[in-house]
């Protein structure tokens, strides 16, 4: 199939040819049908409906890539479509641009994330940080005014955003506050019932109890004052005090104005704080920063990171050599099997074979996980065995493989049957005249043979269980764990190791996993790209 | 020539076919041998299927044992059902835990739109890339390959962020969204791209001569002439995609938190995994819901498939 390219637009021209002369051309060979200029119309009709609509709202929340994005897009569209040129990106463009926004930027945007402490407590900028250690440094004094509290959303009821109904116990007085500030209430807006704010146009007034279940979303909202701040104290009060931290931005330290204790900045861990006289944090809060290589340092320098590393490494490798290998051993020997017309029913055992396929992954992982279970699972019952499969390092192993074989070996079956069927019998039988046994004839000719044709098979093959998180995530969750690792178990690969790390019970270190995914990135690119060069099955791309 | 990378339903449909050309005839006249010598050279190879049928199978006896278990634990669920029941099927339809139904017509919903749209951007992409030659072509296709190798899911912060600003913007497609995920899922549009190649590859190329001699355009040329005769493939293809939506989880998991959102496969894991001993039944009877359309897809397919590619399309 390397007949020559059949129409002339098929370079696309290194300099933008003028436009006008080469529509005239291409009108005089083609026909536009109406119906086909109407659609071109409505649609960039419709894109440009979307830009003007979205552009504001994004300018409005300072939002410049999704802005420039928005634009790149809109601007490409336009260009690709609204001309007879560049015919080979108008079939490109539509994937390219889902695969750039939601592939290839998540990508750059990871890597932008491993060079930060991005993670639980380190979401939001300095200030935010430092409004919310003086805010939380509220003290109630003696005189301090106090409120019947309701607390209110326009948005859920659960994520907020809240707002504080005050009414001053003493004077009556309603007003209502965020963290932005606190604004007087007109008698007539809203119901005030046995002291307390009971209705409100266009708000949720949330129950005691949702308040509760808000939990520091609530507690923690500081309603900045003139000489202080507001802050919940339980579900339905609210009392007004003075805060006794303050940030003094000359120094840029925290000042604690009743004892004159201060707080400067230093780096603890990768992360900066405040810290006190003693060099460890004052506060919890710190704030997103950029850290340089130390995610990176940190897998290979910190003992347990690096150790359960590369022992997570080991085992990916195994686990995606031996799930593949195993699959493609027992397929292509039941393949051979059958591989013989003499076999009744071998339609039937074939269509059986391959229900495994059929199965929804989700469905056969989360099943096969129940046949584990010691004490109930059907492999001991069937087995007659005790054996605790998942609770053992090395029978949880086993287990994993077993499974991955399970739902693997259809697939490679089916493969093998057909790849053995384009092998000429002529051949095994001009083997086997010559003297050769039949598994001589089949290892010297079928095989090599059958290798060329489902390598690229193995290999996309490899590279799917490299990153299989579905099979370890549903059977094991990654366990047993040793006890001295307890966030990388004895069958976590490293994909759900990553997964851990970012969303696991020990706080979220976003800015790690992140550094852990570039690393699992460009790992599984030199796998595939030695893999690919060992076999030169892609050198010619046709 | 390059081989489409995952090439199953070719070799399945090849199978498939001659399996029906050669078995008719051996069917009738059975010439084969018998006694010690069929066991040796036959008989032998039944064992061996039977032993690998029992092992294919029996996990999917043990789901439909399950699912009309009526106590629906794993203690009381053995590979034959002792008693049966659709109590697990009408307490899971009920919305006992969890709005099922409305997971279903998620699941059927996000599937047919993903998997059609990412089909649709795959063969425009395929047709550019089999068709036309322009620069960057050879890089374009081995970086597609090299990008699909980093699994959307290790991102997933990264497009955590993305979507809860998006959300900020246009709440229907932010988090907690079908739309927003479909969208998140939408990152494979360019899934299937070297698949299709294959086969656009082996439509002869004087199909497209003679319809552009005619006076066709490139765009009349792609949905008029080559995209109908490899619509079997397209039809395999999106049944891939459609198989790899219904079995995104992971994503799918973070993403889809409040009930009325969720898919089938996160709805379903959270029914086995908030007790996975006495919760096996409903999530077997879900599942026996779930896996049923797949298969019969499959099976329907199978079938589909073996139509020849361009046969009798080009003579001589």
């Amino acid at each position: 199939m390397t007949s020559t390219p059949t129409r002339p637009p098929a370079a696309v021209p290194a300099s933008p040819s003028p436009a006008a002369p080469r529509r005239g051309a291409d009108a005089g060979r083609r026909s536009v049908t109406a119906s086909a200029a109407l659609l071109r119309v409505l649609l960039l009709g419709t894109l440009a409906a979307v830009t003007v609509w979205l552009a504001p709202a994004l300018v409005a929340r300072e939002s410049w890539v999704g802005l420039t994005a928005l634009v790149v897009g809109a601007v490409s569209l336009v260009a690709v479509y609204s001309t007879s040129r560049f015919v080979p990106a108008k079939y490109l463009l539509p994937g390219t641009l889902f695969l750039l926004a939601l592939v290839v930027y998540p990508i750059v945007s990871t890597l932008q994330l491993s060079f930060t402490n991005f993670g639980d407590g380190k979401r939001g900028t300095k200030e935010e940080a430092i409004s919310s250690i003086v805010g939380s440094s509220v003290e109630q004094l003696p005189d301090s005014p106090t409120y019947a509290l309701t607390v209110a959303t326009r948005g859920s009821v659960t994520e907020g955003p809240f707002s504080f109904f005050l009414v001053d116990t003493r004077t009556g007085e309603v007003s209502v506050g965020d963290a932005d500030g606190v604004q007087e209430v007109e008698a007539g807006e809203v119901t005030v019932t046995d002291g307390r704010v009971s209705a409100a146009d266009g708000w949720t007034l949330l129950t005691p109890r949702q308040v509760n279940d808000a939990g520091a979303a609530v507690q923690e909202l500081t309603l900045p004052t003139e000489d202080g701040a507001i802050r919940a104290q339980g579900v339905a009060r609210a009392f007004e005090g003075r805060t006794v931290l303050r940030h003094d931005e000359a120094t840029d330290t925290i000042v604690n104005t009743r004892t004159g204790e201060r707080f400067g900045i230093g780096v603890v861990g990768d992360s900066e704080f405040f810290v006190g006289p003693d060099g460890r944090p004052a506060f919890s809060q710190s704030w997103l920063q950029g850290v340089g290589l130390s995610n990176y340092e940190r897998i290979v320098t910190d003992d347990t990171v690096s150790g359960a590393f590369l022992r997570v490494f080991a085992w990916t490798l195994a686990f995606a050599v031996l799930a593949v290998g195993l699959s493609f051993a027992v397929g292509l020997a039941l393949a051979v099997v059958l591989d013989d017309r003499r076999i009744r029913g071998q339609r039937l055992y074939r269509s059986l074979l391959l229900l495994p396929y059929a199965i929804p992954s989700v469905i056969a992982l989360l099943v096969w996980s129940n046949f584990y279970n010691r004490d109930f699972g059907l492999i001991n019952e069937l087995l007659g065995l005790r054996l605790d499969w998942l609770g053992d390092p090395w029978l949880a192993k086993a287990a994993v493989l077993l499974t991955s074989v399970w739902m693997g070996f259809p697939y490679m079956f089916v493969v093998c049957t057909g790849a053995l069927q384009s092998i000429p019998g002529e051949l095994r039988e001009a083997a086997v005249m010559d003297g050769a046994r039949a598994w001589t004839a089949f290892r010297r000719i079928v095989l090599p043979l059958l290798l060329v044709a489902v390598t690229p098979l193995l290999i996309a093959s490899f590279a799917f269980n490299f990153n299989n998180f579905n099979a370890i995530e549903l059977l094991t969750e990654g366990g047993p764990f040793p006890p001295d690792s307890p966030s990388a178990g004895s069958t976590d690969i490293l994909i759900s190791y990553t997964y851990r790390l970012a969303f696991g019970g020990s706080g979220a270190q976003f800015g790690f996993a992140a550094a852990v995914s570039a690393l699992l990135f460009l790992v599984t690119a030199v796998l595939a790209a030695v893999q690919f060069r060992a076999t030169r099955s892609l050198e010619d791309v046709n | 020539m390059t081989t489409p990378i995952p090439a199953p339903p070719t070799t399945a449909a090849t199978s498939a076919a001659r399996d029906s050309a050669g078995a008719a005839p051996s069917r009738t006249a059975r010439p084969g041998p018998h006694g010690a010598r069929w066991w040796r050279e036959v008989g032998w190879r039944h064992v061996v299927a039977l032993v690998a049928v029992a092992f294919a199978v029996f996990p999917v006896l043990f789901i439909l044992s399950a699912a009309f278990n009526p106590l629906g634990t794993v203690a009381s669920t053995g590979l034959v059902p002792r008693q049966f029941t659709l109590s697990n099927f009408t307490r899971l339809l009920s919305g006992e835990r969890g709005p099922f139904v409305r997971w279903y017509a998620n699941t059927v919903v996000l599937c047919l739109v993903v998997s059609s749209a990412q089909v649709f951007a795959s063969a425009l992409a395929a047709y550019a890339f089999s068709r036309f030659r322009f620069r960057g072509r050879r890089g374009g296709l081995l970086s597609l390959l090299l990008i699909q190798m980093f699994p959307q899911f290790l991102a997933v912060i990264a497009i955590f962020s993305m979507f809860s600003g998006v959300g900020e913007v246009v709440p229907a497609a932010g988090l907690n969204t079908l739309v927003g995920y479909g969208l998140v899922l939408m990152g494979g549009a360019l899934l299937h791209v070297w698949l299709i190649k294959g086969f656009f590859d082996t439509v002869p190329r004087e199909l497209d001569e003679a319809a552009t001699i005619d006076g066709a355009s490139h765009a009349q040329v792609f949905f008029r002439i080559v995209l109908p005769l490899i619509a079997p493939v397209l039809a395999t293809t999106a049944l891939l995609s459609f198989v790899g939506v219904i079995n995104e989880f992971l994503i799918a998991g973070i993403f889809l938190t409040d009930d009325e959102s969720k898919t089938l496969a996160v709805g379903l894991y959270g029914i086995i995994d908030s007790d996975r001993s006495n919760n096996l039944g409903l999530f077997a009877a879900g599942a026996v819901l779930f896996s049923v359309p797949v298969v019969l897809l499959f099976q329907f397919l199978q079938r589909f498939i073996t139509g020849g590619l361009t046969a009798g399309s080009v003579k001589g």
